[in-house]
């Protein structure tokens, strides 16, 4: 085993970072934050400062150790800073999606019994007042952000800053106790507790020691060569694994700044002012700017468009391999020197990737054509293969061996085992300690020698040593005829259309395959209004037939490259409709993090499913819809069932008939 | 004659100061149209004052008369206890009355930061001279008040498109532009004619959060203009209703509700 025991130079949790970078890295920047239009900077020694600040103030206010706090807030140093500031007071930070509805946020904040609770906003008090009664053991609240908050009473209510100050005030009373907290913390303590965001059940409480996390951002950071001065955005939200590993942990490991944005409407323009050197984001943020980029050009003067076009092809054709520094004519590098000039550079910029040294996208597999159009602009974006439950890292892509088709080799410290059903098991310093009052699934899934299952099936392709996700292996099924049926895969193919936004294919026990579809409002709202198509809603817009017609030739397409795989010529989609509403987390109907719950939707969407295989033309239907602010209404459509053409293909698992 | 020093509770436990603003017996008239026929009423510091009428009520004349973009024929208004005399609308912005208008008033293509940069005018002295060359006093004077146009943007959430031009901006977006450079002038009485005109639910819901809030955080004394009957009952502490120039009922939203002309005057009554 590499588990090292025992942390290096006696850095064994979040907190002893602090104080390392405070005096190692006194004056460099740690934090910033746009507000007021302006970039406010927080040093290391100032972000001390606050963080010691507020910790004497969660002790006045009596905090144990042990409690655990809730953070609930969109990325900002504040909560950044009560994180470290919990841990520096042996409480345990549980950071809590901000737009979950009340009720959901009732089922985390009892099953953790926070005691307290640091949030953003109204919005967020409001909502934890609401379900206050049923939280037996939850006594107070902290918020940043005091707007419409003056008339509320005030008793277990309190500033962000009135803490602070009070802690500032307290200072010799309780400075000796803090010192003792922290000193107390060690590599075995739990550094941070985050929900995950279940795709099937109720959420699991994941605890993670500053072991696992430190670890994993050691490693991690050493991998890619992060250090003091790289610059990240942090705008993913706080309650991700990801954010945490990469705004706290590699933050305070390596000393780089973290930049909030200003607000999330705005991160488009902060990212470009930022310029990070180091990001990540899921796929679909990825997809969404290249579909924002794709629908300006359409707007754009035809020479422009030629220009983009002409300069674009160049570059998906040696763009990926200057990358990876493999061997390109001169001639060929001559024209791409040109085409970074007057087309990738500027565009880079736009995007705020202009600086990016290593980006990085996980949490779903993204389209091929996506991770190429990124690549062979320059960016070095690559793949990582990664859950909660092991710090984030199972495999990471090496720069020079990034491929769109797998996710890389395993991390390093990881170990990786694949059973007989290709289940993928992974075993590392970063795996997590337990599921929070769950041991029976903390049985199921960690085995005693620390093998954890993934829920994923994949193999390692011989020769490179690469592994690739095949798909869930609980999605992974069989069709009526026996042969396998993986839904992911042909949702990737369908959601690589800009104007595809969502899409769940039905096929499982079936004969055939069918799906739901989302359109893309930005990218489909786009063509009707150069094609003066009217529309008032989603609704109607998914509806119109010429919106149907268009769908219905991108799956045809994916049916014609479905039938050049002998492996799933036969998942190829035979009818498909456009759903009248967007699929939606505040429906249940996707995770926080915008993943599909496929059982949720076939359980919910019962008759339009039936309709799929019953030949019916179209259906009517009623569904129930929640609002953000957790009131409920129903809409109704009637949807046209669309029939797509299907590539015929011999089925070559007809074994002797019969 | 003025009970200044008096005051009263809201329901909801704000306190409600003395009145800022007296409206005495105004008669205002165009011509041989009444536009307004003989109303008093009064405004008092801290509260959300609502005139509320069917169409061409006289609603938006009222609140031009208060605005001192109309003088009246006959009666007075006084202002923190003085009579007012006939002014010209710049003299009362410098009172301290700000306002929104019914029809956008915006410059469409200049951007939201300076469309709202315009509202502090009132704090800025520099000369033309200084403004140039950009030093000193002027250069200081522009901080400032960016800072606090700044705080505005962030009070209004309108951070990403501060640097749009406001011509590109949806309606429901450019109501908000326009009420952030109204509080931009830091008013003692902001006056907004029609701020959820044309709006859909969802952005009158953010409006009335807005209107609130300003109220709540800054203190602003607010006047508005609504058609929209459920806004106004939920908003104001108080509301005017008029019809055809006449004031047919003052009080709290309960009161009026059930007060019979103004039943009346909103669902109609048969005439013989």
């Amino acid at each position: 085993m590499v588990q090292s025991s025992q942390a290096a130079e006696g850095l064994a949790s979040i907190p002893a970072l602090l104080q390392r970078n405070a005096t190692q890295f006194a004056s460099k920047m740690a934090y910033r934050e746009k507000e007021y239009g302006i970039w406010q900077c927080w040093t290391w020694a100032e972000t001390e400062k606050e963080i010691e600040a507020l910790a004497l103030g969660f002790i006045n206010l009596g905090i144990k150790e042990g409690d655990f706090v809730a953070v609930i807030g969109r990325n900002r140093p504040h909560f950044y800073w009560s994180m470290v500031a919990a841990q520096s007071v042996g409480a345990i930070p549980v950071p809590l999606y901000q737009d979950a509805a009340a009720e959901e946020m009732a089922y985390v904040m009892d099953h953790c019994g926070a005691r307290f609770a640091i949030v953003e906003d109204q919005e967020q008090v409001d909502k934890l007042i609401e379900i206050q009664d049923d939280l037996h053991q939850f006594e107070h609240m902290i918020y940043v952000d005091p707007r419409g908050l003056r008339k509320y009473d005030h008793h277990k209510l309190h500033t962000f800053t009135g803490i602070q100050e009070q802690g500032r005030a307290a200072y010799w009373e309780f400075i000796e106790d803090l010192k003792a907290r922290r000193e107390k913390l060690t590599y075995d303590s739990i550094c941070v507790m985050l929900y995950t965001s279940g795709t099937t059940g109720k959420p699991k409480g994941v605890v993670l020691s500053n072991r696992n996390i430190i670890e994993a951002s050691k490693s991690s950071a050493e991998f890619d060569n992060l250090n003091k001065d790289d610059e990240v955005l942090a705008y993913l939200p706080m309650a991700w694994v990801g954010d945490f590993i990469f705004s706290i942990g590699q933050a305070y490991w390596t000393g780089f700044c973290v930049n909030c944005p200003e607000s999330a409407d705005t991160m488009q323009t902060d990212l470009r002012e930022i310029g990070p050197t180091y990001y990540f984001a899921p796929p679909r943020v990825f997809e969404t700017q290249l579909t924002n980029v794709m629908i300006r050009m359409e707007d754009a003067g035809r020479f422009k468009k030629w220009l983009f076009d002409h300069f674009m092809a160049h570059a998906r054709k040696v763009g990926p391999a200057i990358l990876d520094g493999k061997p390109v004519g001169g001639w060929d590098r001559f024209k791409y020197a040109l085409g970074n000039m007057f087309v990738y550079g500027p565009l880079k910029d736009t995007l705020g990737f202009g600086n990016v040294r290593v980006g990085y996208t996980a949490g779903e597999a993204i389209g091929p054509e996506i991770f190429e159009f990124y690549r062979s602009l320059g960016i070095n974006l690559k793949q990582l293969y990664g859950q909660t439950e092991a710090s984030v890292f199972i495999t990471v892509q090496p720069d020079g061996e990034v491929r769109n088709d797998t996710v890389g080799v395993p991390a390093p410290g990881v170990e990786i085992r694949i059973d007989e059903s290709g289940e993928v098991f992974y075993r590392s310093a970063g795996t997590f300690e337990y599921y929070y009052k769950n041991e029976e699934s903390t049985k199921k899934t960690k085995d005693p020698e620390g093998w954890v299952a993934t829920g994923d099936a994949g193999f390692f392709e011989e020769g490179t040593g690469h592994l690739r996700i095949i798909d869930r292996a609980k999605d992974v099924g069989k069709m009526a005829d026996g042969r396998m049926f993986a839904p992911k895969y042909v949702e990737n193919k369908l959601k690589f259309f800009p104007n595809i936004l969502e899409a769940v294919v039905f096929g499982n026990q079936r004969e055939q395959c069918t799906a739901f579809i989302n359109i893309d409002l930005t990218a489909v709202g786009n063509w009707a209004e150069r094609n003066n198509i009217g529309y008032a809603s989603y609704q109607e817009l998914a509806g119109h037939p010429r919106v149907l017609e268009t769908i219905k030739e991108h799956v045809e397409e994916v049916n014609r490259s479905l039938a050049e795989d002998p492996m799933l010529a036969h998942c190829q989609v035979h009818r498909f409709l456009v759903l009248h509403k967007e699929l939606d987390a505040d429906d249940g109907e996707m995770t926080r993090t915008r993943k599909v719950r496929r059982g949720v939707i076939a359980e919910k969407f019962e008759d339009l499913l039936g309709a799929l295989y019953d030949g019916s033309g179209e259906i009517y239907t009623t569904t129930e819809v929640t609002y953000e602010d957790g009131r409920k209404g129903s809409i109704s459509a009637t949807l046209q069932i669309v029939d797509a053409k299907v590539v015929p293909v011999e089925a070559p698992g007809k074994v002797a008939a019969e | 004659m003025l009970d200044a020093s008096e005051g009263y509770t809201t329901e909801d436990g704000r306190k409600i100061g003395g009145v800022v603003m007296e409206m005495k017996n105004i008669t205002l008239r165009f011509g041989g149209v009444v536009a307004i026929k003989d109303i008093s009423f009064d405004i008092r510091e801290g509260e959300i004052r609502a005139i509320i009428g069917p169409n061409g009520a006289g609603k938006s004349s009222m609140l031009n008369v208060i605005s001192g973009f109309y003088n009246p024929q006959e009666g007075q208004v006084f202002y923190k206890g003085d009579l007012r005399p006939p002014m010209k609308p710049y003299q009362v912005a410098r009172q301290g009355i700000a306002r929104t208008f019914q029809n956008i008033a915006l410059f469409d293509g200049m951007s939201v930061l300076d469309n709202i940069m315009t509202g502090r005018i009132r704090q800025m002295e520099a000369g033309l001279f200084a403004q140039a060359i950009w030093k000193g006093k002027a250069e200081r004077e522009e901080v400032e008040n960016r800072e606090a146009v700044e705080k505005i943007i962030d009070f209004l959430e309108i951070q990403h498109i501060r640097k749009t031009p406001v011509g590109r901006l949806p309606y429901g977006l450019k109501k908000r532009v326009e009420l952030a450079r109204a509080l931009a002038a830091e008013p003692s009485i902001l006056l907004l004619d029609e701020p959820m005109a044309g709006m859909n639910v969802e952005e009158k819901e953010d409006m009335s959060r807005f209107i609130l809030d300003v109220n709540d955080e800054f203190g602003t004394t607010i006047a508005l203009i609504e058609h929209d009957m459920g806004v106004v009952m939920d908003l104001s502490d108080r509301v005017v209703v008029m019809d055809y120039g006449k004031k047919i009922g003052d009080g709290t939203p309960d009161e009026v509700r059930s007060n019979q002309a103004v039943i009346d005057a909103y669902l109609g009554v048969a005439h013989d």
